[in-house]
């Protein structure tokens, strides 16, 4: 028998860092990471010391201060006296408000263009092929600009609809009208109004929830509930008896009475636009720099979706195209049931980028006058205070937490489309 | 406190950085050029001719400061900044200065470290109207659109007006005075407010001037003026001097036609001796050769010269002198003695 002795044990010498190779690759990442550091730390000094000997050292005190200026698309309640704090989020509302437009839109116009970009008639095929080309390769700025001009220079302005000789008249009834300011459309209103919710006070954080809505939400949900509950009985008896009740009566019974009720117990009605004074008044006023931004937006970004959509969709073999369709299904049904399901796990992943891309494209807004929080914080606050390296950051994180936001909500939904292998 | 060796080495290379800005009379001179900051378009302020020159009120400043330091009027380097980014361009060095109908304020010349060097035009804020809406004062534009440049003063006061007479609008902000044209030539706005010199620029720029009428109500004090960075004295004192050169001259009777033969020879008047270099060492102490305020003044004329060549009566913006007179006759323009 014999005994393994242990190998001869080496000492740790300083020199071994350096030449021996299981020490080296550390030693030089460590030796770069406190490069990497030294510079940080001192772009960080230059620019501390630097701003100190302007005499503007990094404060962000003067968004406790009156903003004094006035912002004409507001979702919160909000007045040129209110600190600058709060017209940073009545910028990000606006910020917010059009990015989810723009996605919404741009999604359903992209995934259709994509779709009948692959379409076998021709002539649809390159009417789609030339508006791809045309949105993707124009920059977006171009496009806002243009449409804005469009809007500004084709449009009546409100004094046309003035006077006995108008040249222009309201549509619908009377009920909307599309003028150069904007478009003015019929608004919700509730003569019996549960009232709002004030949260937070009198702070510059302070938001007002409107409990109309959160009444309606909750009937809504429950009539919502019902339904897919009677479903699930009548998917039962099916499979029991092969003969599935007609529920779509009922189905539609428990959504819309209890909601019809509830509307009239509110007393709901519509808030007509009226032409008073210089402007339209009442009534929902979409104005036209939002408009020029959605629109804008929307339909450049949709050219990039519906060249994710067409590539999903290529990506996704011809055999199984000619496998549902020798089940018997019919062409559009194999595109939503069979093609589409399968080409989103190669979809989503690039489509989180657009979305992003789109909402920092948002950035855009103060082409067309659109106060959102670039329009804001990053632009009157920041002219009006000078805190230029601080309005800066601030606005950077801010995008940031939104697209991080954006793309973990997306991440969860990849999550859940994508193949699952058993 | 305990610091290290390095943190006491950035430092030093952090103050360097910060002196090295200083010292902008020297910049302009190695650099043979000045770096002058303008607004992007307004008509007898600052615009581009059919020639691509730059001419106007506000231009003329930027030329008499390059004649003064670089003995060449055509050395400017112009740089059209709007609203919102007149400040950075300056603060960060882009520019020597900012020529640029520009409102002194206190927390512009305090907060925003700048330092105004004068006043070259009194100014107030006022609202132009088409004719056709039959408004005849400011405060019958309950609910009217306003046409207004972000990231100026106009915005503010318009807020605190509308507030105060407890009236209601609604703002459309624009970045450039050419789009506030266009947008309230179409009629997406019903007003546009901006300080009178500039409604009057504009408005002499249409096709139907006589259509539109400029409110009575001056809604503030507009006082605009040319401004340099805060901390460089020097730099500062040779803007103002100049400024100051261009008011004097026309107070004393120096003219770009008289000022060649003026300065040839010392005269009777002691004043005129010292700001044209024939006595004394004004130039000097501003680090400048003699004749630096005699080529400033002999580039666009004196104050009144470039007030009537650019902005004045006989052009079509046609503003009068009014507040801008010189002292002597009624009016604020007052240089400080040349002593």
């Amino acid at each position: 028998m014999t005994t393994l002795s242990d190998p001869p044990k080496e000492g740790f010498r300083l020199s071994m860092l350096l030449y021996d190779t299981r020490y080296r690759s550390g030693t030089i990442q460590v030796v770069a990471l406190f490069c990497f550091m030294l510079l940080a730390a001192w772009l960080l000094n230059n620019t501390i010391q630097n701003l100190a000997a302007l005499g503007k050292p990094i404060d962000f005190g003067f968004f406790s201060e009156p903003a004094s200026y006035d912002i004409n698309q507001r979702l919160l309640d909000y007045n040129s006296r209110d600190t600058h704090l709060r017209a940073s989020f009545v910028g990000l509302l606006n910020t917010l408000v059009v990015a989810f437009l723009g996605c919404v839109t741009a999604t359903v116009l992209g995934v259709v263009i994509g779709v009948l970009r692959l379409s076998p008639n021709w002539l649809v095929a390159r009417l789609m092929t030339v508006y791809v080309e045309m949105f993707r390769n124009v920059p977006v700025l171009l496009w806002i600009v243009f449409i804005m001009a469009i809007l500004i220079e084709t449009l009546p302005s409100p004094r046309a609809f003035r006077g006995d000789d108008a040249t222009a008249s309201m549509m619908l009834g009377d009920s909307v009208a599309v003028t150069n300011r904007g478009v003015y459309i019929p608004e919700v209103l509730f003569s019996r109004s549960l009232g709002d919710l004030h949260l937070f006070g009198n702070s510059s954080l302070r938001f007002d929830v409107s409990l109309d809505l959160i009444a309606i939400l909750i009937v809504l949900g429950a009539g919502l509930w019902v339904s897919r509950r009677i479903k699930h009985r009548a998917d039962g008896i099916q499979e029991q008896t092969g003969t599935r009740p007609t529920t779509w009566y009922l189905r539609l019974g428990v959504v819309a009475v209890p909601l019809a009720i509830l509307l009239i117990a509110l007393g709901f009605h519509f808030g007509m636009p009226a032409l008073k004074g210089f402007n339209f008044s009442g009534g929902t006023h979409l104005r036209n720099s939002l408009i020029a931004l959605w629109l804008a937006l929307s339909l450049y970004t949709a050219a990039f979706i519906a060249e994710i959509v067409r590539g999903g969709i290529m990506a996704i073999s011809r055999g199984q195209t000619e496998a549902a369709s020798a089940l018997g299904l019919r062409p559009r049904r194999v595109m939503s049931l069979v093609i589409l399901p399968q080409a989103l796990r190669v979809i989503i992943p690039p489509l989180i980028s657009n979305y992003l891309n789109l909402t920092k494209n948002s950035s855009l807004a103060i082409a067309v006058g659109y106060m959102d929080i670039t329009g804001t914080l990053g632009g009157i606050t920041m002219n009006q205070t000078g805190r230029e390296l601080e309005c800066v950051l601030l606005l950077m994180l801010v995008y940031l937490a939104i697209s991080l936001t954006i793309s973990a909500v997306m991440n969860w939904y990849n999550e859940s489309v994508k193949l699952k292998e058993r | 406190m305990k610091k290290s060796v390095i943190f006491g080495a950035l430092t030093v290379a952090g103050l360097a950085a910060g002196a090295a800005a200083a010292g902008t009379l020297d910049d302009v001179k190695a650099r043979g050029k000045l770096n002058c900051g303008v607004a992007t378009g307004v008509p007898g302020f600052a615009f581009t001719d059919a020639n691509g020159d730059w001419q106007g009120f506000d231009v003329a400043v930027c030329r008499a400061v390059a004649a003064a330091v670089l003995s060449d009027a055509t050395a400017v380097e112009f740089v059209p900044t709007t609203g919102k980014t007149r400040f950075t361009a300056l603060a960060s060095g882009e520019i020597d200065m900012l020529a640029r109908n520009t409102t002194w304020t206190f927390s512009r010349d305090v907060d925003l470290k700048f330092t105004f060097v004068g006043i070259n035009y009194y100014d107030g804020q006022g609202f132009m109207v088409p004719k056709e809406l039959g408004v005849s004062s400011a405060k019958e534009l309950d609910g009217a659109t306003v046409c207004i440049q972000t990231g100026t003063t106009t915005e503010l006061n318009l807020a605190d007006f509308f507030r105060i007479n407890n009236i209601s609008y609604e703002p459309v902000p624009i970045e450039t005075n050419a789009e506030a044209q266009q947008q309230y030539l179409a009629g997406a706005c019903d007003v546009y407010t901006t300080d009178a010199s500039g409604l009057a620029a504009t408005r002499a720029s249409f096709e139907n001037a006589g259509d539109h009428v400029i409110l009575p109500e001056i809604i503030s004090k507009e006082p605009l003026g040319p401004l340099v960075r805060h901390g460089d004295d020097e730099w500062g004192d040779v803007v103002r001097w100049t400024l100051n050169t261009l008011i004097a001259a026309e107070e004393l009777g120096i003219t770009s036609a008289n000022v060649e033969e003026m300065s040839a020879a010392a005269g009777d008047k002691p004043e005129i001796n010292r700001m044209l270099g024939t006595e004394g060492t004004l130039g000097e102490m501003l680090g400048l050769d003699a004749a630096w305020a005699k080529r400033a003044i002999s580039v666009g004329g004196n104050y009144g010269e470039i007030f009537a060549k650019n902005i004045g009566e006989e052009t079509p913006i046609g503003l009068a002198r009014g507040l801008n007179a010189q002292w002597t006759d009624g009016g604020l323009m007052y240089a400080p003695p040349f002593r």
